[in-house]
């Protein structure tokens, strides 16, 4: 049993600041019981950080909503737990104290700062109002505090910026106020559930160093619950990993990536797209879906999913035990040494594509030339008056060989996804031209144009709002070739469905009835009808769990080498995009910054976007992340309506700032263009000061 | 490449917070067995099937629509008496077991005239309703989907109608037209269309920048086909929902003009007119029965259609339902 640790461990025990002890969270349903948390115990200590790491129905969100009274009940239902804050239970006050210690001595920051700040009170106002709760304070004094607060979450201009409404300010901005807000009492414990996954990866690296320089500074104990363990690698110093309402495994940080004991857990790591490695190894996604949580397998919930499962997996639940004799390395799994057998050994490597010709001599799929898209402002009910426009796509010019895969990279905004559309003809193309197989869309008339997309597919980012909810998956797949042409004999459909990995008999299904990834299959599906030769994948996998983006990842690349589909992949996750890329471009506020061949752009970085944007995504091994250095940038990307003369990037550039006032002058006045990089045409980059800079490893 | 296995009957992910809360269909299957694909009712349908029946007011409403809709259908052929028949030396009569409602001032058999004003009452509504959802539905649809100029336009001709206060509009368009029951239900399409019209436009609005639908014109479907297969399809259900609501009130409403002598002809058993024609007697004991029946017939139609909408409306999104 897990409470057998020595007389040492049970002292220190009585110390920890915050701690969770065998906490159930179970919600009645229509449809049976939902144990969504199922016996939890966690503690946290001061100045340390704890991640808890689950995919979405594992229960870490609820276990921590619960200490913030944040579970309503009914539904939910509380069978045991005790939560002790400095040895005072917590649920036995009465709930007047619970209140009051809810937001002083535990702050909670939440995913989705638009929706947790309320839009009709001044930020000020939102700030000043969380300090009077909790503290005899003045109007005047708590709005002043407020101010500080703001200055000190790095918002520049926070007296301004106070009296201004959440809708003025960006993502970032926001989540910072929200974290303003967390820290108006400085609690003892700060709860963040998802804090920067509504984020890009460069304000993520902002928020992520403000919380850990705060942190310092306090000596906050913080709770980071995530589902991005590049993240927890880099910023938890003890991980704790759930599945299906239970804890599966803790340990520190090193002891979970470096020697997983759970088969979970190293199904996780294995499963995962890595962007240092440069050989990437084929992925081993864990088969099957999280289980529902109303209907649990006996025994160990992970056993359905487990290569390791034996008939004593499926027997009963196995309890937490230490790894050795009093170790703070814990599992629940029946084969600890089979688990730590497999981790070791080396993974095999991706399957090598022996083409006929190599990619880089085979005649391009796609040709884009100066592709435009503007997208007029206008104002006036009746009569419209064109006041300015949004550039978000300004001149992109690539090529993709066929049968490879070129990713669009770069942070919501820069135009990507406007630019696949618009290759795609979805959003009609400003100017420039759009050849596909030597065939120039752009000229087509709408007849012919429908009968061309025969050609061009496109691949939806999610799949809860890409299939129609009242159409069933066959209904879905088979207008397609009703629009199309092609025939739809009894075998069609059912082929399709296993060319994507779906069984036949889900066909009469409808969409709500799927997981995500089943969904995202069907999309693909949906794609692949009718042999296209061109396919957009719009970040088809960000919205899915990581075990089940392995699986979409690996069906992508296998439906590529059977069909030799041409892919254009639009991401921001760059993990994924070294796994799956031939050649990646970089896009910042319309305009392709840096383009190359995939090692050269991850390992030899000219652009010093380029650079900021690797550097910025944390790296799933805790002793890589203790090595690296992290480009920060500032601010936010800039309004595309009225971006920087020059070069673009220049507001946000770490090497702008070093430059000499005569070279600055010149990222001010001249526009950038492509230029050939490291003396190859492969790797061309659009920057005065190009140079490269290791941003991968330490 | 694995094939994804099903846990269980619905394999939604497993939020706890959300869709775990919502498991349509879960009910007999809680004992984490697989349940084969034959025992699922057909999707969505089947689905909201099951929450309409399980909801008893529903079931009660659907019940009172269903001996009204039957009544309108065969009443005449089965009522004891004409309806119109006067028989002026047996006025008044208190309900019998020959007249189960008792006479009217004109010596008519009050239940037959009842069951021939519930035939009216169906008829006027159901067709007025009807119309009002085509007008709504497509000058909706346009609005939304067509946005710019045509949004403009079709929102300014909305308030146009709105701005006609409803009664005065009614008793203005009917005297307009003529007398009888197509008047009536001119003049109520023609007051009654415009929130089905608005409601249609918002949704098709939102619908019409879903990804699906951008899904559909990537497989090179045209705008006629976006609307009616992808749009109008997810967009009608709140439509469906209002309009049946609005049975009860298109019914109250031709009451109303009846009662005030506009519409339909006197010497029909109209209920409001029926009502109309016991107000003398309000006061007068033992003669009660002249204005309850009628007004008791209202009253339960209205309530009827009431149930039926509201059951659909928490069939179709259980998440609408209030209180937890």
């Amino acid at each position: 049993m897990a409470r057998d640790e020595n007389a040492g461990a049970a002292a220190t025990r009585a110390q920890h600041l915050l701690e969770v002890q065998d906490l159930r969270v179970h919600f009645q349903t229509g449809g049976g019981v939902v144990k969504a948390v199922d016996g939890v115990s966690w503690h946290v200590d001061a100045g340390e950080t704890l991640a808890i790491v689950g995919e979405s129905g594992s229960g870490k969100s609820v276990s921590a909503m619960t200490l913030l009274g944040l579970v309503p009940s009914p539904p939910a239902t509380f069978p045991s737990g005790r939560v002790l804050l400095e040895g005072r239970s917590l649920l036995d006050m009465p709930d007047q104290q619970q209140r009051r210690l809810r937001g002083k001595d535990i702050a909670m920051i939440f995913q989705d700062p638009l929706t947790a700040l309320n839009p009709v009170f001044r930020v000020g106002e939102q700030i000043a109002e969380m300090i009077r709760a909790h503290q005899s304070v003045g109007k005047s004094a708590a709005k002043s505090r407020a101010v500080e607060l703001l200055a000190e979450v790095g918002i520049p201009d926070p007296r301004l910026r106070a009296t201004q409404f959440p809708h003025e300010f960006s993502g970032g901005m926001r989540q910072r106020a929200m974290i303003a807000m967390a820290l108006a009492n400085d609690p003892k414990v700060l709860i963040a559930d998802e804090p920067t996954t509504a984020l890009d990866v460069t304000v993520q690296a902002q928020i992520m160093s403000l919380l850990e320089k705060l942190q310092a500074e306090r000596d906050t104990a913080i709770v980071l619950i995530t589902h991005d363990l590049g993240l927890v690698a880099a910023h938890a110093d003890r991980i704790m990993v759930m599945y299906a309402g239970r804890v599966v495994e803790e340990g520190s940080n090193d002891e979970i990536f470096t020697a997983p004991r759970h088969a979970y857990t190293h199904g996780l790591l294995s499963s995962l797209t890595r962007m240092d490695h440069a050989r990437p190894e084929k992925l081993e996604p864990i088969p099957g879906q999280p289980p529902n949580l109303a209907r649990v397998p006996q025994g160990c919930a992970f056993h359905p999913r487990c290569p390791f499962a034996t008939d004593a997996c499926r027997a009963e639940v196995p309890l937490l035990v230490p790894t050795s004799p009093g170790a703070a390395h814990r599992h629940a799994c029946v084969h600890p040494d089979e688990v730590a057998v497999a981790h070791e050994r080396p993974r095999e490597p991706a399957p090598v594509v022996t083409a006929d010709t190599p990619v880089d001599e085979r005649p391009p799929m796609l040709e884009v030339r100066e592709l435009v898209k503007h997208f007029p402002i206008k104002v006036g009910t009746f009569v419209k008056r064109t006041v300015g426009e949004v550039k978000a796509v300004d001149g992109v010019t690539l090529d993709i060989t066929e049968g490879s895969t070129l990713s669009l990279v770069g942070e919501s905004g820069c135009g990507k996804s406007t630019a696949a559309r618009a290759i795609l003809r979805l959003h009609e193309p400003t100017s420039g031209t759009i050849e596909l197989g030597g065939v120039d869309v752009t000229g087509l008339s709408q007849t012919k144009l429908r009968a061309a997309r025969r050609d061009m597919q496109i691949v939806f980012q999610d799949p809860y709002a890409s299939l129609n909810p009242r159409m069933t998956v066959r209904q879905i797949l088979t207008e397609k070739y009703e629009l199309l042409g092609g025939q739809v004999t009894s075998s069609t459909i059912p082929d399709l469905l296993e060319t994507v990995g779906l069984a036949p008999e889900y066909a009469d299904r409808y969409p709500h009835e799927f997981s995500g990834g089943q969904r995202q299959r069907v999309g693909i599906a949906r794609a692949i009808a009718l042999n296209p030769k061109f396919v957009v994948l719009d970040e088809p996998v960000s919205a899915l769990d990581v075990s089940i983006q392995a699986q979409v990842l690996n069906l992508l690349e296998e439906l590529q080498q059977e069909f030799g589909l041409t892919y254009l992949f639009i991401a921001h996750d760059l993990s994924v995009v070294r796994h799956i890329s031939d050649r990646v471009a970089v896009m910042y506020l319309g305009g392709i910054v840096e383009i190359a061949d995939r090692d050269a752009l991850f390992e030899r970085p000219h652009h010093p976007y380029t650079q900021a944007l690797i550097s910025a995504v944390p790296i799933p091994d805790p002793a890589v992340e203790r090595s690296r250095e992290r480009i920060v940038l500032t601010g936010d990307v800039p309004n595309p309506a009225n971006p920087p003369s020059g070069c673009r990037f220049r507001t946000r550039c770490w090497k702008h700032l070093q430059l000499s006032d005569d070279d600055k002058r010149r990222c001010i006045e001249e526009p950038p263009t492509l230029q050939p990089a490291s003396g190859s045409d492969r790797h061309q980059v659009s920057c005065h000061f190009a140079g490269e800079r290791e941003v991968l490893r330490g | 490449m694995t094939t994804p296995t099903s846990a269980g009957g619905s394999p939604a992910d497993a939020d706890a917070t959300s869709s775990g809360l919502v498991l349509p269909g879960a009910d007999a299957a809680a004992g984490g067995t697989t349940v084969p694909l034959a025992a699922r009712g057909s999707g969505q349908l089947a689905d909201i099937r099951r929450r309409f029946v399980r909801n008893r007011l529903a079931m009660v409403g659907l019940a009172i629509v269903t001996v009204l809709i039957v009544l309108a259908i065969i009443g005449p052929y089965v009522t004891p008496y004409d309806a119109f028949e006067q028989n002026l030396a047996n006025t008044l009569q208190p309900p019998s077991a020959d007249h189960w409602f008792g006479t009217d001032v004109l010596g008519r058999d009050l239940f037959s005239g009842i069951v021939y004003g519930c035939r009216l009452a169906i008829l006027v509504g159901l067709l007025t309703v009807a119309f009002s959802l085509l007008i709504g539905l497509t000058l909706g649809a346009v609005a939304g989907f067509k946005g710019g100029a045509w949004d403009g336009i079709i929102a300014r001709f909305i308030d146009v109608f709105l701005a006609f206060p409803p009664l005065v509009g009614a008793i203005v368009i009917v005297r307009a037209v003529g007398g009888g029951v197509t008047p009536v239900i001119v003049a109520l399409v023609a007051l009654g269309w415009m929130t089905t019209a608005r409601l249609t436009r918002g949704q098709v609005l939102a619908l019409r920048e879903a990804e699906y639908v951008e899904a559909a014109r990537s497989i090179g479907a045209d705008n006629r086909r976006i609307v009616m297969r992808h749009v109008l399809p997810n967009a009608i259900a709140p439509v469906l929902v209002y309009a049946f609501t609005n049975i009860g009130v298109v019914i109250v409403a031709m009451a109303s003009l009846s009662y005030l002598g506009i519409g339909v002809p006197p010497d029909v058993p109209e209920w409001g007119r029926l009502i109309s024609q016991a107000t003398p007697f309000l006061r007068v004991e033992g003669k009660a029965h002249l204005w309850l029946a009628p007004a008791l017939a209202i009253a339960i139609t209205t309530l009827g259609f009431a149930f039926v909408a509201d059951g659909m409306r928490d069939s179709l999104d259980p998440k609408l339902r209030g209180g937890n």
